[in-house]
């Protein structure tokens, strides 16, 4: 097949997916949160001028590994000269939360193909998994998943890379004071919000919360990982001891 | 870092981050997983939420805030309120972020 009639076709599909009504929901309920996206891409691409590790590094790395929060943690160690191992290991230690979302969204991607499922995990983020749980909590017979996910993931995507890419470029031109990142937390904050949806999940993010804060003093970023273990443990407990409490559920 | 370095520190970044996402997605079969985990793993998302945000709430360059005149604290808590109010997630960021910036730059804090 000729480049122009391959690119020919990968235009009608794009076209295509991008009039689904479950794509344009995705794109649609993905607004708000571009805006924290938008910001925070922002902040982030500041950080990355400021690490001095030149433009097209930053830029280079923010399209490869398209995660903010590993790379925010990776600056630090790699102005200072950090091992690479420990960059790489502080990135494991942030990028572990992924893997539950990995685990949450394999009953609606799993009858894909392969590629395509590799494909849609490359463009998985915390807005977009909070958005996606809120509007399909439980896999429905019927009904095209993956549509909504790339219609907020693929906006999310466009809006962080451009921001980020303005932040590199624009660099010492936008002062850190203007506080703009907080509006990234607040989103996180918000999504936070729209996973409360029982007293068990309460838990679970008080006390990752408090443990994140008492464990910050740790190497590599590990209080993260050490929060989701406390509360996953603390949640395991409490739907066992409740489960001895009120007899077996189903 | 020279350039190479960080180079090949980005492209190592990239794999494990691609790696952790598609973590459950890679297999074809369904992965054999003891229940305790497959019901923690329900509760992890949450965690991970809230153990990303609380420290860029209330911690200042690895210490936790010493002092209640914090404009993040107080944004926050509008947000929350607002949350819990209107369920909008696009007013919950405006208005939080609305408010740190009104204390910061009219009170200083």
């Amino acid at each position: 097949m000729s480049l122009r009639s391959r690119a020919a076709r990968l235009r009608a599909q794009a076209s295509a997916i991008s009039r689904r009504p479950l794509f344009r929901e995705g794109v649609r309920e993905g607004m708000p949160m571009a805006l924290g996206i938008s910001a925070w891409g922002l902040v982030a691409g500041v950080a990355m001028a400021k690490s001095g590790m030149g433009v097209p590094m930053a830029i280079f790395m923010s399209v490869i590994v398209y995660a903010g929060s590993a790379q925010i943690a990776a600056l630090p160690l790699i102005a200072a000269g950090a091992p690479i191992w420990v960059v790489w290991a502080t990135t494991l230690c942030v990028s572990l939360r992924f893997m539950a979302f990995s685990f949450h969204y394999r009953p609606y991607f799993a009858h894909l193909p392969r590629p395509q499922r590799v494909a849609l995990s490359f463009l998985m983020g915390d807005t977009n998994f909070a958005l996606f749980i809120r509007r399909f909590p439980h896999w429905e017979p019927g009904i095209a998943h993956p549509d909504y996910f790339m219609g907020s993931a693929l906006l999310t995507f466009g809006v962080w890379q451009v921001t980020i890419i303005t932040g590199i470029i624009a660099g010492h031109a936008i002062p850190a004071a203007w506080g703009l990142g907080f509006a990234g937390t607040m989103a996180l904050l918000a999504l936070t919000c729209t996973q409360l949806r029982d007293s068990t999940s309460w838990v679970a993010a008080v006390v990752a919360a408090g443990a994140a804060v008492a464990a910050y003093a740790l190497p590599l970023k590990l209080n993260i990982v050490v929060a989701i273990a406390a509360a996953v443990a603390v949640c395991v407990l409490a739907d066992h001891a409740r489960a001895a409490r009120t007899g077996p559920r189903s | 870092m020279s350039a190479l370095e960080i180079f090949v520190t980005a492209i190592g970044m990239a794999v494990i981050a691609l790696l952790c996402r598609s973590s459950f997605l890679l297999p074809n079969e369904e992965l054999p997983m003891p229940r305790w985990l497959r019901e923690g793993l329900r509760y992890a998302p949450t965690a991970a939420l809230a153990a990303v945000v609380m420290p860029e709430l209330v911690m200042t360059q690895g210490h936790l805030i010493d002092t209640w005149r914090d404009a993040r604290v107080f944004g926050a808590l509008a947000g929350l309120a607002f949350y819990a109010w209107r369920r909008s997630l696009l007013w919950t960021i405006l208005c939080g972020t609305g408010v740190m910036l009104a204390l910061r730059f009219g009170l200083g804090w």
